[in-house]
């Protein structure tokens, strides 16, 4: 067959170009919309809280993903310095994922309950003080800066359009969750934890005059991997194998 | 490079102006976008939205000004001559700024983990890694390489179809928009607005905006090709359509999101965990097989054979190398995603697919290599010519790296090293980087018509950028394959041997050595920038014409 009439008519080399490049993309992609068991039934996962929600939207600002990878790998030595290999169930809710490409600085799939607030405190205000060897950049700012939640709800809205089961009662309460969730004392706090299970509440930044950055970034670093019942979860089962 | 006046042209500024549809596309455009602009400044309670309303407001009003000033009431010289020069010229400009700043900035971050230290600031968030990152390879790869494309595109389409571009005014929209774009994407990240998807970075209004100058982009190149008159398309432009077609498809679908509010910055991408992975790095590898591959190849079909002086070595490796290359590279995206959560079966595929890449993607590389059939002295003599040809070397080389690092075994221990860096910079410095600076040393020239002001100086560029570009890759070698070995090491006792910061401080002095590659290679770019200012400046005008084009010889 002659190369000339796709090379002597600019349509019919566009559109075998446009046919040539769709294949593998659809081949590829489309099936994990509808292949049952691309993601795993796990019990124990649950949207973002409003606080951690914003804690991720600073951790997306900031381009952690840019150096901390948030998934660990099917391999020995992952699964014993992080902990369980990740589940694509573990992401589910994640726009967009954030599993990174890199690692610089050490995976945070399962950093969630590794270290105190205090520790996260110091780290992320100047990394050297407590890694001497760590390259990571300083984060003082974000212990002074107040987290701007004005548009909270219209967040969780937002994730609820585009997939993120959010019931009609939380996103209603967001606001109120948010704050209940960065003050040990609030009165809000055993609705938000029956709207959120292991939500963890707490002042996050060591600071009770203000909800700051901080406070969010920390409570979505201390919940990171800490979600799944892994007691439940059979890996080896039929389901469960892909 | 015909200086006479068309005839047409010529009697067109004297009568009445024709109608034309760009004269009032264009400016339409842009005053959309001023309007757009001022109501998200006036309305939005977002200050980064403020802030990028600004800019944006401020490069549309500056593009408006600029558009009436060229093209009101009068004709522009260039649009009289046989083929549009100044917008290429532009581009050509617009390369050397936007290569330089981006290879700064890789300067600075390069620095940043090798002294943490003396390169951040606590109080100014802005020149954290993280933010200054996107703005680094945003920067070197759409500002640089876009840039160098989109200018390299224009020239070659119109020398190889014999015919003006298309579109009057609107190739011009194509380079002011799409430097917007670039600039409210940079401005963007500094002020921390991001999708955090690699390599597609920007925001959903700067999305769109792109979207609308890559469709103009599109017109323009394929009305050109229609309009041709050659009866065949040359090979070069099989790639730069490859490029432009492709890019628009994996842009739009990658940044399919919703916004929070139509005043607000942040959006949700619409797929979420493994989808979105595996919909990001479908995205991600074709940038490199589209953008960085496909559009610069287009450049090597083209440049190559000119500056040798002899044709593409076959034409049926041509049609091969190109059919099986566009097809297979979409395929290679899962192999970023080896031993995640993607399911094994698209992990096998997306492996399988890149090792098959490795044939065509040689096939290139030999029609590349092999032109030079004859011709081999002139790489003594022509180290323009030399740059071009060991960039397509890099190429071979990188290309057969990357289907040895997207083998599962070696994959679980590359990835997430610096390996990947090295790999990456390998391709980018050595064949990107190269075979843009051997084409804008031809461009130069051809363009002003001057000679260029100093061949010893290239001589200069090549060699230290040379010794750069190794610095930079055997230390991201070394040091990530360490890096990998380090993190599965076990002692005897059956302990992990290392903590992570024990292997964060091995990297140190390797770090170094790639800083300092670095910085040979961008004071290379400022040898080459100097060198091309004085060619423009203070050349000697050549009298004699420039060799005609090319034309593939269609073999039936």
């Amino acid at each position: 067959m002659s190369h000339a009439w796709l090379e002597r008519n600019s349509a019919f080399l566009l559109i075998g170009i446009i046919l040539v490049i769709a294949i593998g993309g659809i081949v590829e992609i489309a099936p994990l919309f509808w292949v049952a068991g691309t993601v795993e039934k796990v019990t124990g996962l649950r949207p973002y809280t409003p606080l951690e929600l914003e804690g991720r939207n600073i951790y997306v600002r900031e381009g952690c993903y840019v150096c901390h990878s948030q998934q660990i790998r099917t391999l020995r030595d992952e699964v014993e310095r992080y902990g369980h290999y990740s589940l694509a169930a573990e992401s589910m809710y994640d726009h967009p994922f954030q599993w990174g490409s890199e690692r610089t600085g050490p995976d945070l799939a399962r950093v969630g309950g590794k270290y105190s607030d205090q520790w996260h405190q110091s780290h992320m205000a100047d990394p050297r003080s407590v890694v001497p060897e760590s390259i990571m950049p300083p984060y003082k700012f974000l212990f002074a800066t107040a987290l701007d939640y004005r548009d909270i709800k219209k967040m969780l809205l937002t994730n609820k359009e585009v997939g993120v089961p959010y019931t009609p009662e939380q996103i209603d309460h967001a606001k109120e969750d948010l704050e209940a969730q960065a003050d040990p004392n609030a009165d809000g706090l055993d609705a938000m934890q029956k709207r959120y299970p292991k939500a963890q509440a707490r002042d996050f930044d060591g600071n009770p005059s203000q909800i700051t950055e901080g406070d969010a970034l920390i409570a979505y670093l201390q919940m990171l991997g800490t979600l799944v019942d892994f007691k439940t979860y059979q890996a080896r089962a039929p389901e469960n194998r892909r | 490079m015909n200086e006479k006046l068309t005839q047409p042209a010529a009697d067109a500024a004297t009568q009445q102006a024709p109608w034309r549809f760009d004269h009032y596309f264009v400016p339409l455009v842009i005053f959309l976008g001023l309007v757009a602009s001022l109501i998200e400044a006036a309305r939005s309670p977002d200050p980064r939205m403020v802030a990028q309303a600004w800019i944006f407001g401020a490069c549309m009003a500056f593009t408006g000004a600029w558009y009436m000033w060229m093209y009101a009431g009068r004709q522009p010289l260039d649009e009289k001559r046989q083929y549009a020069e100044a917008v290429i010229k532009a581009g050509v400009g617009a390369s050397m700024f936007w290569g330089i700043a981006g290879m700064l900035v890789g300067v600075i971050i390069a620095l940043q983990l090798s002294f943490p230290h003396l390169f951040y600031f606590a109080d100014q968030p802005w020149t954290n890694f993280g933010r200054m990152r996107p703005l680094h390879t945003s920067a070197v790869i759409f500002a640089f390489g876009g840039n160098v494309l989109i200018a390299t595109s224009f020239y070659v389409v119109q020398r190889t179809c014999r015919a003006r571009l298309f579109g009057g005014s609107l190739p011009w929209l194509v380079f002011w928009g799409y430097n917007i774009f670039i600039v409210l994407a940079g401005t963007g990240y500094l002020l921390g607005v991001t999708e955090s998807r690699e390599y597609a970075e920007p925001e959903w209004y700067a999305d769109i905006w792109l979207t609308i100058v890559w469709v103009c982009y599109l017109v323009t190149f394929l009305g050109t090709l229609i309009r041709r008159k050659e009866p065949h398309i040359y090979v070069a432009n099989w790639f730069y359509l490859a490029f432009i077609v492709t890019i628009a498809v994996l842009h739009v679908v990658n940044n399919l999101s919703m916004p929070v509010s139509l005043l607000e910055t942040k959006s949700y991408s619409l797929f979420s965990g493994v989808q979105d992975a595996l919909t990001q790095w479908w995205y991600g590898h074709n940038a490199v097989g589209f953008f960085l591959t496909a559009g610069f190849l287009g450049i090597m079909y083209y440049f190559i054979p000119k500056r040798a002086e002899r044709p593409v070595y076959s034409y049926r490796l041509s049609i091969v190398h190109f059919w099986s290359l566009i097809f297979i590279y979409i395929w290679a995206g899962p192999h970023h995603l080896l031993y995640t959560a993607l399911p094994d079966w698209a992990q096998t595929l997306g492996m399988t697919f890149s090792i098959i890449l490795w044939m065509p993607s040689w096939g290139g590389m030999i029609n590349g290599l092999m032109t030079l059939s004859g011709a081999w002295d002139k790489l003594r003599t022509d180290p323009v010519l030399r740059m071009m040809v060991v960039s397509v070397a890099f190429y071979g080389m990188s290309t057969f790296e990357g289907p040895v690092m997207s083998i599962k075994t070696v994959n679980a221990l590359s990835h997430y090293t610096n390996w990947t860096i090295g790999h990456v910079h390998s391709g980018a410095l050595g064949w990107v980087g190269y075979v843009s600076f051997g084409a804008l040393y031809c461009l130069v020239p051809w363009l002003w018509k001057k000679k260029l002001y100093s061949n010893a100086l290239v001589e200069w560029h090549f060699w230290i950028s040379t010794l750069g570009i190794v610095l930079y890759i055997t230390s991201m070698w070394v040091a990530g394959i360490m890096q990998g070995l380090m993190w599965r090491a076990y002692n005897e006792f059956g302990f992990l041997e290392y903590a992570f910061s024990e292997v964060v401080l091995a990297m140190h002095p390797y770090y170094i050595i790639r800083a300092l590659g670095g910085i040979l290679y961008l004071a290379g770019t400022l040898i080459m920038a100097f060198n091309l200012w004085k060619t423009i400046r203070s050349g000697v005008p050549v009298t004699a014409s420039a060799p005609i084009a090319l034309v593939a010889e269609a073999a039936e």
